[in-house]
């Protein structure tokens, strides 16, 4: 299958080794990826924080960037939530008919990784080597408003030699909420805290979720905490190998 | 989506003291540092989320039942004037008067005047949202009329000189040894060896209570539901003082949001089976009291209906945002939202807290009076999921942060930091080559990395989050920049 990669703007970014690990581990499966050269940003930023205006160019760029594919993936539930739930309503609501509809026809085939493995190309098993203690953090827009349910630890359980160990209170969300990390801050700490907390008392030593955002929040805390367990993205496991390991 | 209008001013409430405080972030930093608020909020939310799955889990069509419950609220609010003017028409003819008040003093003022009119000096009170979002209890005091809150929590509040912090539980921040000494210190013949035994403090409580209910001439309630085609107001609570209250008194003065009436009496079946499940976690609530205008020779024989706008008819103009007036006021919203569960209901300002709270409360006043609430959400959907009239509450807080932005930006002649930010943002993300060398920039971020490669410290308005949390330092290359070296410009 010939797939486009919607890397997000913080993959991209701050961590560029999500992008590679997604671009090798579809590589390994077969299938074809190509990355779209002019795509930038989903605009939930934007979105979410009220500035619906700025982000109709983006959706328009992302609509244009994309149109072109039979199926786009994202290493992150937050921005394919985005796309899904919000880019059709942005053009809309801007006045742009023309537009909410190309935006609603490229969301209905933009998956999330874990459900573009496990619902469209039908794998649970994608050949991964990775034997630490791993938790497994089901980040809300994953959970909450793609529905991908259980994807990404089917995936998971089938990796070689890895401990995967149940994150207590796992459906509750972390505090990154993007600006409200910092609109919020103390609330967002609080959250975190507790995220953590539950993280620390699986002894894992990595905590991987299908977010780079969310990952970034609960990796800044246990950084900070210098706690020693690192985070690590679910392609970046998925990709893993005994030659390549990551 | 049909627009509707009432025959109602559009304006949102003009006295917005009980639906808005100090901004949110400052309410929720006091909040937090309070650690038994903290211990006393994990505790109860967590129980009652546990009831409440079990007695929804039971339920087979809970799904067809939760959207039957959307689609009759939005049937409601799409004639909402109809319906009103034949609840009007249905409670006159069964006896009852029905008084209309746009705004909180008009409310307060006719409340006022009832009372006056009867002689007493004193009212009690059975539990009421509505009430307490045009502060009825100051303004009866202020007139010389004094207010008994006679549910059980509310009586803790109320003797505590607090105020409510959950929709339903409005003393889910204070445990029993504060009960205990709330009681013994604000309580009229008190016993003062009063332990805090729950069955002793609700023992303390009935005692003090049942001498009011024989005494008092005056009851004031708030309504669940309001039954368009029968002029039918219920009442749904478990202690039993809300029936007292109902039954006992002469006169009954019930106060209703507009939005809170459902048009047929059997619309209450799909209402009457969501509400107990989704709020206290039981399959049916103890007590469900219904009164049609007056009964001749039982109960109150001189009955009232306040209906209240204060701010509805403008959320009713909102295409987007008239979700929020399908709330039945359940609160199970509140106890799954993770934001509540850390800083409480005070932190929000208003008296309707929590994630439906952010959505009403700004609307209600105008959401330029409001403007930290609707972000005062991670967006983490969990109040969707349990919503038991499926309102979008997530895309609400969207919508009105958008509302927020579109009005400052309408009445400021200079954009705000934020805006400015944003802006640049969209720039830099309008064109790849921009984005590339903003990258590229960036990069330049590595310097601020210290010998963890991470970010310690960031001037504001990025001080926020490294105050307790690190920021990875830029990379050395980014995907796009690996993907050219190693791809070159396939696509």
């Amino acid at each position: 299958m010939r797939v486009a990669l919607f890397v997000t703007c913080l993959a991209d970014t701050l961590f560029p080794s999500v992008g590679q690990a997604t671009v090798r581990l579809l590589e390994r499966l077969g299938h074809e990826v190509v990355f779209p050269s002019e795509q930038t940003c989903c605009g939930q930023m934007h979105i979410n924080t009220g500035y619906q205006r700025e982000a109709v160019p983006l959706v328009r760029r992302f609509v244009e960037q994309f149109e072109p594919y039979d199926a786009v993936v994202a290493p992150s539930g937050s921005c394919v939530g985005s796309v899904r739930h919000q880019h059709a309503m942005v053009a809309r609501r801007a006045g742009e008919e023309a537009l909410a509809l190309r935006a609603e026809s490229v969301a209905a085939r933009t998956y999330e990784l874990s459900q573009l493995l496990v619902d469209v190309l039908g794998v649970e098993d994608v050949g991964a080597h990775f034997p630490h203690r791993v938790t497994y953090h089901p980040t809300c827009h994953s959970l909450r408003l793609l529905r991908v349910g259980d994807a990404p630890l089917r995936l998971l359980h089938q990796v070689r030699g890895i401990e995967l160990v149940e994150l207590p209170d796992a459906d509750q969300c972390c505090g990154f909420g993007g600006t409200f990390a910092v609109k919020n801050a103390d609330t967002s700490t609080a959250m975190l805290a507790d995220k953590m907390r539950h993280v620390l008392s699986t002894g894992a030593e990595v905590c991987s979720a299908g977010d780079s955002s969310c990952l970034m929040h609960i990796g800044g805390g246990l950084s900070r905490l210098r706690s020693g367990t690192r985070t690590l993205h679910l392609a970046e496991i998925l990709a893993s190998t005994e030659k390549e390991p990551a | 989506m049909t627009s509707t209008f009432l025959g109602l001013p559009t304006v949102a409430a003009t006295d917005t003291e009980h639906l808005r405080g100090e901004p949110f972030p400052v309410a929720a930093r006091r909040a937090l540092a309070d650690g038994q608020l903290r211990a006393n909020l994990g505790r109860a939310t967590r129980t009652i989320r546990a009831k409440r799955q079990a007695v929804v889990d039971e339920v087979d069509d809970w799904q067809e039942l939760r959207e039957a419950g959307r689609a009759l609220k939005a049937a409601t609010m799409a004639r909402l004037d109809e319906h009103l003017e034949q609840l009007e028409a249905a409670v006159t003819a069964r006896g009852g008067t029905v008084h209309w008040a746009r705004d909180a003093a008009e409310a307060n003022a006719v409340v006022t005047e009832l009372v006056r009119a009867t002689g007493s000096d004193e009212v009690v009170k059975v539990k009421s949202m509505a009430t307490q979002e045009i502060g009825l209890n100051e303004a009866l005091a202020s007139a010389g009329i004094a207010a008994l809150e006679t549910d059980l929590a509310e009586l803790i509040v109320q003797l505590g000189n607090d105020r409510p912090s959950h929709i339903l539980v409005p003393a889910i921040h204070r445990n029993r040894a504060e009960i205990r000494e709330i009681f013994r210190r604000e309580m009229p013949g008190v016993d003062p060896d009063l332990t805090d035994d729950p069955r002793q403090l609700a023992m303390a409580a009935r005692r003090f209570l049942r001498s009011k209910f024989l005494s008092a001439r005056v009851a004031v309630s708030g309504a669940n539901f309001a039954v368009a085609e029968t002029g039918t107001l219920a009442v749904v609570e478990s202690e039993g003082n809300g029936r007292m209250c109902l039954t006992l008194p002469q006169t009954l003065i019930t106060v209703m949001g507009i939005e809170k009436l459902v048009p047929a009496w059997q619309d209450l079946e799909v209402f009457l089976q969501l509400l107990p499940r989704s709020s206290t976690g039981e399959r049916m609530n103890p007590y469900t009291s219904m009164w049609t205008g007056v009964t001749p020779g039982d109960g109150p024989q001189d009955v009232h209906l306040v209906l209240l706008d204060n701010g509805r008819t403008a959320t009713l103009a909102d295409e987007v945002g008239r979700e929020a007036l399908h709330c039945i006021r359940c609160s199970a919203c509140l106890n799954v939202c993770p934001v509540y569960e850390r800083v409480g209901g005070h932190a929000y300002g208003s008296v309707y807290p929590g994630p439906i709270g952010a959505v009403l409360s700004p609307q209600l006043t105008g959401v330029e009076q409001n403007a930290t609430l609707p972000y005062a959400s991670s967006l983490c959907g969990a109040c969707l999921d349990v919503c038991p009239v499926k309102i979008d509450i997530p895309s609400l807080l969207v919508h009105l942060r958008a509302q927020h932005v579109e009005q400052h930006r309408a009445t400021h002649r200079l954009p705000s930091p934020e805006a400015v930010t944003m802006a640049a943002a969209g720039w830099v993300m309008g064109d790849e080559r921009r984005f590339a060398a903003a990258q590229r920039a960036g990069g330049a971020g590595r310097l601020l990395g210290g010998r963890r490669g991470v970010i310690a410290t960031l001037p504001p308005p990025l001080a926020g989050w490294t105050s307790s949390r690190d920021l990875p330092a830029p990379p050395a290359e980014s995907f796009r920049a690996w993907w050219r070296r190693t791809r070159g410009e396939s696509s």
